[in-house]
C-alpha cells in the first residue's frame, strides 16, 4: 500500500484498511447506494417495456402466422368467419388522436400562456387547481359526459350544423349519428386539454425573466416578447405535453368506447362510427371465443404499442427537425 | 486619490487624455438635456426605494451610476426606460423628459426603442448570432425577402461592427448564439440593442460577470458608441467608473447625493459621503 501514489486524498482520509473497508466506507456515504438503487430503478423501466412487448409477441404467434403483415392491411374484423384484420382499428385511434390534438393544441397552448403570462396571479393560481382537478377526473365519467351531454348535443346540433355548412367536404358527409369520429376525438380533446395546459403553464413559467426582459428592452410589446420570445424557448417543454397527451389519446378506451360507436368500418367521413384499437380489445376480450380470435386481440395489443413508438418517433424527428439552426439552449 | 488604475490602455483614454473628459464637446444640444429627470419618487408597493431624485444627463456622454448594492441606481436606470413598469406594484412620480418630452405620456414600445438597455445578465435569446441582433428590426415590422432582408443584413452587419464584435463572429453569424464566451455574449446583446439605432443606451452592470479583459473590450467599445449615443451606465465598480464615465452620479440610500463631471468627482468630491465612499470607508 505504501507504494500508492500521495493524493491530497489520501494524505486527508483516514487511512483504510483493504478494499472491503473502503467499500463500506463509500457504502455509508451514500455514493454506491444511491448509484445502485437509481440504476436498478431505471433498469426496471426498460425490463418492464421489454417484457410486454415479449408476452405480447408470445402471445399473438397464431395470428401471426396465419395472416402475416396481412394482418395490419385487412379491412375485415368477422369473428365468426375467423377473419381478422387491424386496419379500421389503426385507422380509428389515428383518427381520433389526430383529431384530439388539432382541437387541444391550440387550446390549451392558448390557455397555458394566458394563465402564465397574462392572468393575474391569484386567477391563474385558482385556475391551475380546477385543472390539475380535472386531469386526475376518471375517463368513465368523461364517457357518460360523452354519452349523456355531447353525443346528444353533436346529434341535433353539431353534426347538422357542419352538414349544412361544410357537407361538401367528404369529411362531414353521411347521417348524423351522434356517436362516431367526431365525438370520440372531441372527447379525448377535452380529456387531454388539462395535461398541456398544466405541463405548458409550468414550462412557459420557468423561462428566464431576462429573456421577456430582453426582447421588452427592444421595444417588443408584451405580446410580441410572449409568441416570440417566450413560446419558443419553451418550445421543446410544450411539444413534450403534447407527446403526453397525444400518448393518452392513442390508449384512452373508456371514453372512446363509450361515444366511437363501436363499429369496425372505415369512413371518410367524421360523423360516421368507428372503432379503436383500444376499446375493441376492452369489449371483446371477455366473449373472444377460439385462440385465433384470443390472440389476433393480443395482436391488436401490439400493434398499439408499435403504433405509439412510431408515432412518438415521428413527433420527436418533426422537433428535431424544425428547430431551426441555433435554437438550443443550455 | 485611493482608487487603483485598471487597466492602464483604457486608464489613458478614459481620464488622462483630456479632450473626452469634462471640458469636451460643446454642442449646441448640451444646452438641453438628453434626458433629465425632475423630483423622482419611486415605490415598491409602499416601500419608496428612490427619494426625489434630480439630474441632467447631456447628450453623446457617458453617464456612470454608482453606489452601494441596494442604493437604488439599477432602479433609477429601470424608470429611464420604463422598464419598472414589468414589476407589479412599482409607482414613479415626478416627471421624466427625454428630448424635452415626458417620457410617461409616451408609447412605451417607442420609447423602448429610442432609450435601449443592456442586462446585468448576458440574455441572447436562443437563435442564432445574426437572428439576435435582428430581432429588434423584426419586431418593429421589418422581415421578409429581397431588398429588405439585404437591409437587414446591412444592420445586423454594422450593429456587429459597431459592438466591435463583426470580426470575432463573421464566420459564425448562423451558429447558436450560446456558442459564444461570456464577454462575446455581452457584446452581442449591445449589438442587438444598437440594432434599433436607439439614442440612448442604459447599462446595468454590464461587466459584472466578465473577466478583466472582456471587461475593457466592453469598455473601449463604450468609448466609441459615445458619438453616436448618450450612454447611462450602473455600476458597482468605482475604478470603472473613473475610466469610462464623463459625468457621475452618487446614489445613497434612495438619493442621488452627488451629480458632476467624474474628474470633479473623484478628485474634489463635494459631499463626505461621496468622499468615504470613494475612498473605501464604507459600502
Amino acid at each position: 500500500m505504501g507504494s500508492l501514489p500521495l493524493t491530497p486524498e489520501r494524505i486527508l482520509a483516514p487511512a483504510p484498511r483493504g478494499r472491503v473497508r473502503v467499500f463500506w466506507k463509500r457504502l455509508r456515504s451514500g455514493d454506491e447506494v444511491a448509484h445502485l438503487i437509481t440504476g436498478v430503478f431505471a433498469a426496471a423501466i426498460f425490463l418492464i417495456a421489454a417484457w410486454v412487448v415479449a408476452e405480447l409477441w408470445r402471445g399473438s404467434a397464431l395470428p401471426r402466422h396465419q395472416f402475416g403483415w396481412h394482418f395490419l392491411f385487412s379491412r375485415t374484423w368477422d369473428p365468426v368467419s375467423g377473419a381478422f384484420g387491424a386496419l379500421p382499428f389503426i385507422y380509428g385511434t389515428v383518427v381520433t388522436s389526430a383529431l384530439a390534438l388539432l382541437v387541444a393544441v391550440p387550446l390549451g397552448v392558448g390557455a397555458a400562456i394566458f394563465l402564465s403570462e397574462l392572468a393575474p396571479a391569484g386567477l391563474s393560481q385558482a385556475l391551475t387547481f380546477l385543472i390539475e382537478l380535472l386531469a386526475a377526473v376518471p375517463s368513465v365519467i368523461f364517457g357518460l359526459l360523452g354519452i349523456f351531454i355531447l353525443v346528444p348535443l353533436l346529434r341535433s346540433y353539431g353534426e347538422p350544423f357542419l352538414k349544412s355548412t361544410l357537407g361538401f367536404l367528404p369529411l362531414f358527409q353521411g347521417p348524423a349519428y351522434g356517436v362516431g369520429f367526431l365525438a370520440a376525438g372531441l372527447l379525448l380533446a377535452i380529456m387531454i386539454i388539462p395535461f398541456i395546459i398544466s405541463i405548458s403553464r409550468q414550462v412557459l413559467l420557468a423561462v428566464p425573466r431576462e429573456q421577456r426582459e430582453a426582447a421588452l428592452a427592444l421595444g417588443a410589446t408584451l405580446w410580441e416578447s410572449t409568441w416570440k420570445v417566450v413560446v419558443p424557448y419553451a418550445r421543446k417543454g410544450i411539444l413534450g405535453s403534447v407527446f403526453l397527451g397525444l400518448a393518452r389519446a392513442l390508449g384512452e378506451t373508456m371514453a372512446v368506447t363509450m361515444v366511437i360507436g363501436n363499429d369496425p368500418k372505415i369512413s371518410a367521413s367524421l360523423l360516421a362510427p368507428g372503432y379503436s384499437i383500444a376499446a375493441v380489445i376492452a369489449n371483446e376480450f371477455a366473449e373472444a371465443t377460439g385462440d385465433l380470435y384470443l390472440q389476433s386481440l393480443i395482436e391488436l395489443g401490439l400493434v398499439l404499442f408499435v403504433l405509439t413508438i412510431i408515432i412518438n418517433a415521428l413527433a420527436r424527428v418533426l422537433v428535431l427537425t424544425t428547430a431551426g439552426r441555433g435554437t438550443e439552449h443550455p | 486619490m485611493s482608487y487603483s488604475p485598471g487597466s492602464s490602455a483604457v486608464m489613458t483614454r478614459a481620464s488622462g487624455s483630456q479632450p473626452c473628459a469634462d471640458v469636451s464637446r460643446p454642442l449646441p444640444a448640451e444646452q438641453l438635456p438628453k434626458i433629465s429627470v425632475r423630483n423622482l419618487q419611486f415605490y415598491y408597493g409602499a416601500r419608496q426605494v428612490l427619494y426625489d431624485v434630480n439630474l441632467d444627463i447631456q447628450e453623446k456622454r457617458i453617464t456612470a451610476l454608482i453606489g452601494p448594492s441596494g442604493c437604488g441606481k439599477s432602479t433609477f436606470l429601470r424608470t429611464l426606460n420604463r422598464m419598472y413598469e414589468t414589476v407589479r406594484h412599482a409607482r414613479l412620480e415626478g416627471q421624466i423628459l427625454l428630448g424635452g418630452q415626458d417620457i410617461l405620456t409616451q408609447d412605451v414600445t417607442q420609447l423602448r426603442r429610442r432609450v435601449g438597455m443592456v442586462f446585468q445578465k448576458s440574455n441572447p435569446f436562443p437563435k442564432t448570432v445574426f437572428e439576435n441582433v435582428a430581432y429588434g428590426l423584426r419586431i418593429s415590422g421589418l422581415g421578409g425577402w429581397g431588398r429588405r432582408s439585404r437591409m437587414i443584413e446591412e444592420v445586423v452587419e454594422q450593429s456587429l461592427r459597431r459592438a466591435a464584435l463583426w470580426d470575432e463572429v463573421k464566420d459564425h453569424l448562423h451558429k447558436s448564439a450560446y456558442m459564444l464566451s461570456g464577454g462575446q455574449q455581452q457584446r452581442l446583446c449591445i449589438a442587438r440593442a444598437l440594432a434599433v439605432d436607439p439614442e440612448v443606451l442604459l447599462l446595468d452592470e454590464p461587466c459584472s460577470a466578465l473577466d478583466p479583459i472582456s471587461t475593457a473590450k466592453i469598455e473601449e467599445l463604450l468609448f466609441s458608441l459615445r458619438d453616436s449615443c448618450t450612454l447611462v451606465i450602473v455600476t458597482h465598480n468605482m475604478q470603472q467608473a473613473a475610466r469610462v464615465a464623463d459625468d457621475t452620479g452618487f446614489f445613497l440610500l434612495g438619493r442621488l447625493i452627488e451629480f458632476s463631471p467624474t474628474r470633479i468627482m473623484f478628485r474634489t468630491p463635494a459631499k463626505k459621503e461621496t468622499e468615504d465612499y470613494i475612498t473605501g470607508r464604507f459600502g
